[in-house]
């Protein structure tokens, strides 16, 4: 918008005498700017629990909840399989990789490890997203909680390749260009690094042919498929590209927590990852990583102020719950779609009032 | 249009739409019973019919969004009758709904821009368009040629109702049709709107044939030049508007009694 007011003073076909920028920067907001600068100097003033804890862990869920956004805003499909295909791909880093269980990690290389695993996860939420895309609504969440759970459940049961209950422990995170990528402020710039990627992305493909066609069948499927698209196979292509974005975050997930297990992808997770998704806003790709902070921040710190009024420790899903809640009864959209129109609402006002002050005016 | 002509003799057949036989069932109810409909290349016929009669049904017959129970469609010769509506489309069969099935969360802009592009090659492309991408510009003459220029950038969700109903016709005419199904698409419109439509109806190029589904007599008769009437899932008459508008059995059954 602030590229169409600059460029409105000028003639109709005058061309600024500075060269443009692309438009895809100019039409990044100042508030953008702002929050780009504080994230990358952040590390400066923050100490380590914050940056891997707090942040990365935030980066990471935001991740895999922008995974669902992408499916269920764009594509109206909501996935409750990404938690798992993040799961998958963390499984993946353990099994090929190194582990406390030589019997079964293959011990390969990281820089092979990491695209096999992002491959196979992809694998895994296409084949679930060809399975889900002939429901709609309901039926959808039910069929992708079915094959979340199966997914949980087989992974607790294997011994052979996800060795059971117990699943991983000891993974280490990978070591190059003389970075140990698990000290808290490489892995602080490793997870920042791929969540705005993701973000970006997400954000690009909003306004191209298979964005916009995602969202046309989101809108009505049966008129998208009477202009010549094939729904189905959309919706299949938007499940793959939401799991790549999952499968990374898996991978980010097991290098941070050095372990990964049935619970890692448990139908707590899988549940988190909608609350997370809902509370941020399922409108805009900010909002998952919104939610996925809100979500970190009350998950870290309830305990002490639940203590702290004489409550149980551990019930900070409480918390959680009457967020949830308060979000789901106020503002639909969560908490961007609050933020949103709130600005619009203060906007009005401002015009209202600079009405009132010039009342002969346009 | 030689080409057009190359593909009709090639496929054999001088017509667009050739129906035989064909019925649909919903359980014990036949809303379609052996309809034989044939339109040439380039015709432009009215359905019409008192409600029930089986016209949309016979739409969506043709363009495949339900499959007929019993008998055959051809498309310009070619035998559709199994085919998924997108592959019809791709052949190019267009049509309007009688309810707006738009893209409310969408600009006008992106709803007709989806159309073009259902029809052209890219619908996976993950690079956005170029502004001067020639999809983008047959959007903005469509837009133009609906009178909807003006309203390029709005959400559809915002549109006025006759807004939506002229939107529905960019989107039938984007890309290039060869034969355009309108499910009444003068419903609910201004006397306007209405002489806008049928402008825009009569301005199709002659080798673009359509069939109309139309309650408004003063529309459908003014842009066709043959009349097929339906009565409960059956052809009931066939002939020119004159012969419809003067045929006693006709204004008996669907015009009522008051009428000329």
């Amino acid at each position: 918008m602030a590229a169409l007011e600059h460029s409105a003073g000028l003639p109709a076909g005058a061309e600024p005498a500075v060269a443009p920028l692309p438009r895809l920067i100019r039409d990044i907001p100042p508030a953008a700017w702002l929050v780009a600068v504080v994230l990358l100097v952040l590390p400066a003033f923050s100490n380590s629990f914050v940056e891997a804890q707090i942040l990365g862990w935030s980066f990471i869920l935001g991740m895999i909840a922008l995974s669902l956004m992408f499916l269920a805003g764009y594509g109206g499909m909501v996935s409750l399989v990404q938690m798992s295909v993040a799961g998958l791909a963390g499984y993946m880093v353990a099994i090929l990789g190194q582990s406390s269980i030589p019997t079964i990690s293959l011990d390969w290389p990281w820089w092979l490890v990491v695209p096999v695993a992002v491959v196979i996860a992809v694998v895994f939420g296409t084949v679930s997203g060809l399975l889900a895309v002939r429901t709609a609504g309901i039926y959808t969440i039910m069929i992708t909680l079915a094959i979340a759970s199966a997914f949980f459940y087989f992974t607790r049961q294997n011994y052979v390749i996800f060795n059971g209950f117990a699943g991983f422990n000891a993974l280490p995170a990978p070591q190059f260009w003389g970075v140990d990528w698990r000290h808290p402020v490489a892995f602080y710039y490793l997870t920042l690094f791929w969540a705005t990627l993701s973000y970006g992305a997400v954000l690009y493909v909003e306004r191209t042919p298979f964005g916009l066609a995602l969202q046309g069948i989101r809108d009505n499927p049966r008129r998208m498929a009477a202009l010549g698209f094939n729904v189905n196979l959309h919706r299949v292509a938007a499940y793959a590209f939401a799991a790549v974005i999952a499968a990374v975050a898996g991978i980010l997930l097991v290098w941070l927590n050095g372990q990964v297990s049935p619970g890692t992808a448990g139908i707590g997770p899988v549940i988190d990852i909608l609350v997370i998704a809902v509370i941020g806003g399922l409108r805009h790709p900010i909002g998952p990583f919104v939610g996925a902070l809100i979500f970190v921040v009350l998950r870290t710190f309830a305990l002490d102020l639940l203590t702290s009024v004489g409550l149980a420790g551990e019930r900070f899903n409480l918390l959680v719950g009457l967020g949830f809640l308060a979000i789901v009864f106020f503002s639909p959209d969560g908490i961007v779609g609050l933020w949103q129109r709130w600005r619009r609402s203060h906007a009005d006002s401002q015009a209202r009032q600079s009405a009132a002050s010039h009342p002969g005016g346009p | 249009m030689a080409s057009v002509a190359q593909r009709l003799s090639a496929a054999g057949a001088g017509h667009a739409i050739d129906l035989r036989g064909v019925s649909r069932m919903f359980g014990a109810l036949a809303a379609l019973a052996d309809i034989d409909l044939q339109v040439r290349s380039g015709e432009k016929r009215a359905v019409l019919g008192s409600n029930g009669a089986g016209k949309t049904t016979l739409f969506n017959c043709i363009t495949g969004d339900f499959l007929p129970t019993a008998g055959r469609v051809r498309f310009f010769g070619e035998d559709v009758t199994w085919y998924p509506p997108h592959e019809r489309i791709r052949r190019g069969l267009r049509r309007t709904y009688q309810i707006s099935l738009l893209f409310h969360g969408l600009s006008v802009l992106d709803n007709v821009y989806l159309a073009c592009r259902g029809v052209s090659r890219g619908r996976f492309s993950l690079l956005r368009p170029r502004r001067d991408d020639a999809l983008v510009h047959a959007a903005e003459e469509l837009t133009d040629l609906v009178h909807l220029d003006a309203l390029r950038h709005r959400k559809v969700a915002e549109l006025s109702h006759g807004q939506q109903r002229q939107l529905e016709i960019a989107l039938a005419l984007a890309g290039a049709p060869r034969f355009i199904l309108f499910d009444e698409p003068a419903a609910g419109l201004s006397p306007g709107e209405r002489a806008e439509l049928i402008e825009v109806l009569q301005a199709l190029p002659s080798h673009v044939g359509f069939i109309i589904i139309e309650h408004d007599m003063d529309v459908a008769l003014r842009v066709v030049e043959s009349v097929t009437v339906m009565h409960n899932g059956r052809i009931f008459k066939h002939g020119t508007p004159a012969e419809i508008e003067s045929d006693p059995e006709v204004q008996e059954l669907y015009l009522g009694h008051g009428h000329a």
